[in-house]
């Protein structure tokens, strides 16, 4: 077992880890942070990603050691108060979610790109997504969503 | 039917469970922690075939923090039935379906690469999975047949002693005598052999389960990502001999289903009996690569197809044989799947005087197949479509034209293959659809896409499917094991609010929305205070779950219920407002006697009648609470045309989908929203299936090789286009809403769409599922492939 010591969604917290532990199984299984998902063994499908340092990652593809001293945010964690941030409010009116199960690595990913890229047009969009699979909605919502807040959050996430 | 119109219908509420799901609030399975839970892994079978000659795990219960480890020899011990089969058909001599032995975990035999042999129960996940390793199977090799076209070949290896041949059905359908006949007279016949590609449903939240007994309550719970929590009550109850009222199913919120999670699997029933064994919760998520190996593969069809024509191109006759692959076990709709919710569609949206159709179900060295997003009507379809242009195209007849002159238009329609359809609308979508995509303009774009050395092909597809599955009499003499109803409980809280408790189980589908909208319309209460609740056999009394677009039956259900609600309601305003019933008016949440300015509110009434102070008790009860059980009398047909135009390079095989349009008749849509979702859901699989979705057995050691999202290509954001909807509109006459049902339409639709524009574009008769950039470049360029 390993200390390891960090900050998840603006608080300090330390838990005791096996060296082989997942950042995503600390989160889940160590926090009760449930919102960010496993869907795959492949680091494929993106329900994972959460922000590590301020970038996105695939929280299934790196230890909890390696997190030590970092900043994590997770889906929990990207609003203010109990409102919606932009995205999260763009993918509910555009429909962007129907299972909603890999919505959350959805989200993380569209922050981030929105943060990362000034102008997005939707081959960019559908380009940055491909890192994340959705089954149900064919994505021509999701990209709809991302469009909408990237244009809402004037291209700054 | 009363058609019912509300001011709700039509309208695109936001979803209610976006706020939770949004925010990483929402409860699936895996979500779930229970105190002194253990964790389950399964030992699977390497071999696509062989021999268990032992199982040692002594190594295995000596790992730090195992707890258990339990053999199919010992669920056996202790009576542990077979996984359920919910239908039967006989072949054609009259013989009875052959069903294999299924356990959950194998005892002397594994048949597919993934069969589970034994588990094992442990501290941590981790724990578990180290131990499996080291769990020793014995295994003689055996020889496996994992193609459909060799499994009936004398030679081919045995799955089962039951079924000779590896044959579990010789079935058919329809009039051999009026085909042949049909085929004798006809001026033109056309023929293709199709191959309807083995597709893995891949809903993104992987199978899980958590099973826990109370001692207190003398109770088990089992928490299950499944479609169909009240049919798994009874599975389970039956096949364990756990008392039904002893055992309570709760499906919380579930990452996607598409068919898949719709049947008794082999881990969440050794969850159940470990957990009995053990007094302690068991807990199982799959892993990925699990989900690949055994959730229930979808499609595998081999078929040959013919179509006769008079000299005006009228269709005569269809003449089809299909084998359709079952796996190596025969799965819950195993048989269902690619007989009657396959061969009854083979009528399309046509006037097809004669049909026969002929299905040999096998067994082979693979995972169970059963239903996938459309089950059976998406291989119908493709069928039907691919053969009606191909015909346009070998006898020089306008695709739209061919079509347009052999649509059913007299309603209701009987088909030589069971179904009736109700009402349909088939020009009209056709017309639209053709509009929307500017076909008249379709030769221009080609020639100018030619310009630019692209290939530009343009297909139709005009489909029509069967949903809302039903009545239970009519599906019971065709080989229903169960009732096809569905139950709905809606109860009104003294304060006006309304509770919704419903057997079906959303998974995507947003019925906690479009439930409350309904309900909203039918009492005038905002949609914010009615609560919709399924998935969980404590609340909602009976269900028979959600696949197959079949929410139109718990619709009715709750219609029905809401408005003997209503019934009651009056009776207990004329008390109160003291005028006879017949004076009372109920619009828009107020009950007013007729010609004055006395009303009642909702929530007024609703405290009324648990007041209940100002009416008889004794006519009236008390309380405000109504059910009901809804067994349609039809089933629903669903139809629609999408076009599709693609633009092929012929020097890389690299395909664009250039422009789609779908135009669906769905009867009435209540949240447009969310049936255009369901819509962009479907096409994008179908997309998968003619693209770039395979499931690849090796033919000699029958291993999956494409078993993870690196080899299986799911369709990704870059891969589908932006898709352009509409609806045209008939009414069911099987619900009072008259909807028809939008889940599957998609996936039914876009695969012979998609083919058909690749066949216009490379001028070929035909081009197998999945259409690669390879396939079409050695197509494009002369190389065969196809």
């Amino acid at each position: 077992m390993t200390r390891v010591s960090l900050s998840v969604n603006g608080q300090a917290v330390s838990a005791d880890v096996e060296n082989r532990t997942l950042l995503v199984h600390l989160l889940r299984d160590h926090l009760g942070l449930t919102g960010t998902h496993v869907g795959c063994d492949t680091t494929q499908c993106g329900a994972c990603v959460v922000h590590v340092d301020g970038r996105a990652i695939k929280s299934c593809t790196m230890l909890a050691v390696q997190a030590e001293g970092a900043e994590v945010t997770t889906i929990e964690g990207v609003a203010q108060d109990s409102g919606f941030h932009p995205v999260q409010a763009a993918f509910k009116e555009h429909h962007g979610l129907q299972c909603g199960f890999c919505t959350p690595g959805m989200v993380m990913t569209a922050i981030d790109m929105i943060r990362r890229i000034p102008k997005l047009d939707e081959k960019r969009i559908r380009e940055e997504l491909k890192g994340n699979i959705c089954r149900c909605t064919g994505y021509e919502n999701i990209v709809r969503a991302i469009e909408a807040a990237a244009s809402a959050m004037g291209g700054r996430g | 039917m009363n058609e019912l119109s509300l001011p709700t219908f039509g309208k695109s509420v936001k979803r209610k469970e976006d706020d939770r799901l949004l925010r990483g609030k929402g409860r699936y399975t895996d979500d779930i922690k229970l105190p002194g839970q253990t964790f389950a892994a399964f030992v699977r079978s390497p071999h696509a075939h062989a021999k268990i000659l032992s199982v040692d795990t002594e190594m295995a219960r000596e790992a730090p923090g195992v707890v258990a480890v339990f053999t199919g020899a010992q669920m056996k011990e202790d009576g542990v039935g077979q996984l359920g089969v919910g239908w039967t058909v006989y072949s054609v001599d009259g013989e009875v379906q052959k069903v294999s032995d299924h356990r959950a975990l194998a005892v002397d035999r594994v048949r597919y690469v993934g069969d589970a042999v034994a588990v094992v129960i442990a501290e941590t996940r981790d724990q578990a999975k180290d131990a499996a390793e080291m769990v020793m199977v014995d295994y003689e090799e055996l020889p496996a047949v994992v193609d459909p076209a060799r499994a009936q070949d004398p030679d081919a290896p045995q799955l089962h002693d039951v079924a000779p041949l590896n044959r579990a059905f010789s079935w058919e359908i329809g009039n051999k005598d009026a085909v042949d006949e049909a085929f004798a007279k006809a001026a033109h016949t056309v023929r293709l052999d199709l191959r309807n590609n083995r597709l893995i449903p891949n809903a993104m939240e992987p199978r899980a389960a958590i099973a826990s007994y109370d001692p207190g309550l003398d109770q088990y719970t089992l928490y299950l990502t499944s479609q169909n929590p009240h049919g798994m009550r009874t599975a389970f109850s039956l096949g364990f001999g756990i008392p039904e009222h002893k055992l309570r199913v709760v499906s919380p919120d579930v990452g996607g289903g598409f068919g898949s999670k719709a049947f008794q699997y082999a881990e969440e029933t050794t969850c159940l009996w470990a957990t009995r064994k053990l007094g302690r919760p068991v807990r199982w998520t799959a892993e990925r690569s699990e989900s690949f190996l055994t959730d229930r593969h979808g499609r595998d069809h081999i078929t040959h197809a013919e179509l006769a024509l008079d000299s005006d191109y009228r269709f005569t006759g269809l003449r089809v044989h299909t084998i359709a692959n079952l796996g190596a076990y025969m799965s819950g709709s195993g048989s269902l799947v690619p007989t009657y919710m396959y061969a009854t569609l083979l009528s399309g949206q046509y006037n097809i005087p004669a049909i026969h159709a002929h299905v040999d179900g096998v067994y082979t060295n693979t995972t169970p197949v059963d239903a996938y997003r459309g089950a059976g009507r998406p291989e119908a379809s493709f069928v039907v479509e691919r053969l009606v242009s191909h015909a346009a195209r070998t006898l020089g007849i306008d695709p739209a034209e061919i079509r347009r002159r052999n649509f059913i238009r007299n309603f209701p329609h009987q088909t030589p293959v069971v179904m009736e359809y109700d009402v349909g609308g088939y020009e009209a979508s056709l017309d639209k659809a053709l509009e929307m995509i500017d076909y008249a303009g379709f030769e221009a774009r080609r020639a100018k896409a030619r310009d630019r050395n692209r290939l530009r092909g343009i297909g139709i597809s005009t489909y029509v499917e069967a949903c809302g599955i039903g009545p239970s009499r009519k599906l019971g003499q065709l080989g229903a094991g169960g009732g096809f109803w569905d139950s709905a409980e809606v109860r009104v809280t003294p304060s006006g609010k309304v509770e919704v408790f419903a057997g079906s189980h959303s998974h995507g589908q947003g019925h906690e929305t479009t439930y409350a909208q309904l309900v909203s319309g039918l009492f005038g209460v905002p949609v914010d205070d009615v609560m919709v609740s399924e998935g969980d056999t404590d609340r909602a009394q009976a269900g028979t779950g959600t696949y197959g677009s079949r929410s139109s039956v718990p619709i009715s259900a709750i219609v029905t219920a809401c408005q003997k609600i209503i019934v009651k309601a009056r009776k207990i305003a004329a008390h109160v407002l003291e005028v006879s019933e017949g004076d009372v008016i109920f619009e828009d949440g107020i009950f007013q006697a007729k010609g004055t300015n006395k009303t009642l509110t909702f929530p007024e009434l609703a405290g009324a009648a648990y007041v209940a102070h100002n009416f008889p008790t004794d006519e009236i009860e008390p309380g405000l609470k109504e059910a009901c059980f809804y067994d349609p009398p039809n089933y629903t047909f669903p139809a629609g045309c999408h076009i599709c135009e693609v633009e092929i390079d012929p020097e890389t095989g690299r395909l664009e989908i250039v422009d789609f349009v779908a135009v669906d008749d769905f009867g009435t849509v209540i949240n447009p929203m969310i049936v255009e979702g369901q819509i962009h859901g479907g096409i994008t699989q179908g997309i998968g299936q003619a693209l770039l979705e395979n499931a690849v057995y090796d033919a000699d050691s029958g291993q999956l090789v494409t078993g993870s999202y690196m080899d299986y290509c799911m369709p990704r954001a870059d891969d589908a286009p932006s898709y352009r909807v509409a609806f045209t509109e008939t009414k069911s006459t099987s619900n009072p809403v008259g909807m028809k049902g939008c889940g599957e339409a998609g996936a039914i639709a876009a695969p012979p769409a998609i083919i058909n524009a690749i066949c216009d574009a490379l001028d070929v008769d035909d081009v197998p599922m999945p259409a690669t950039p390879e396939r079409l470049w050695r197509i494009a360029n002369g190389l065969g492939g196809a």
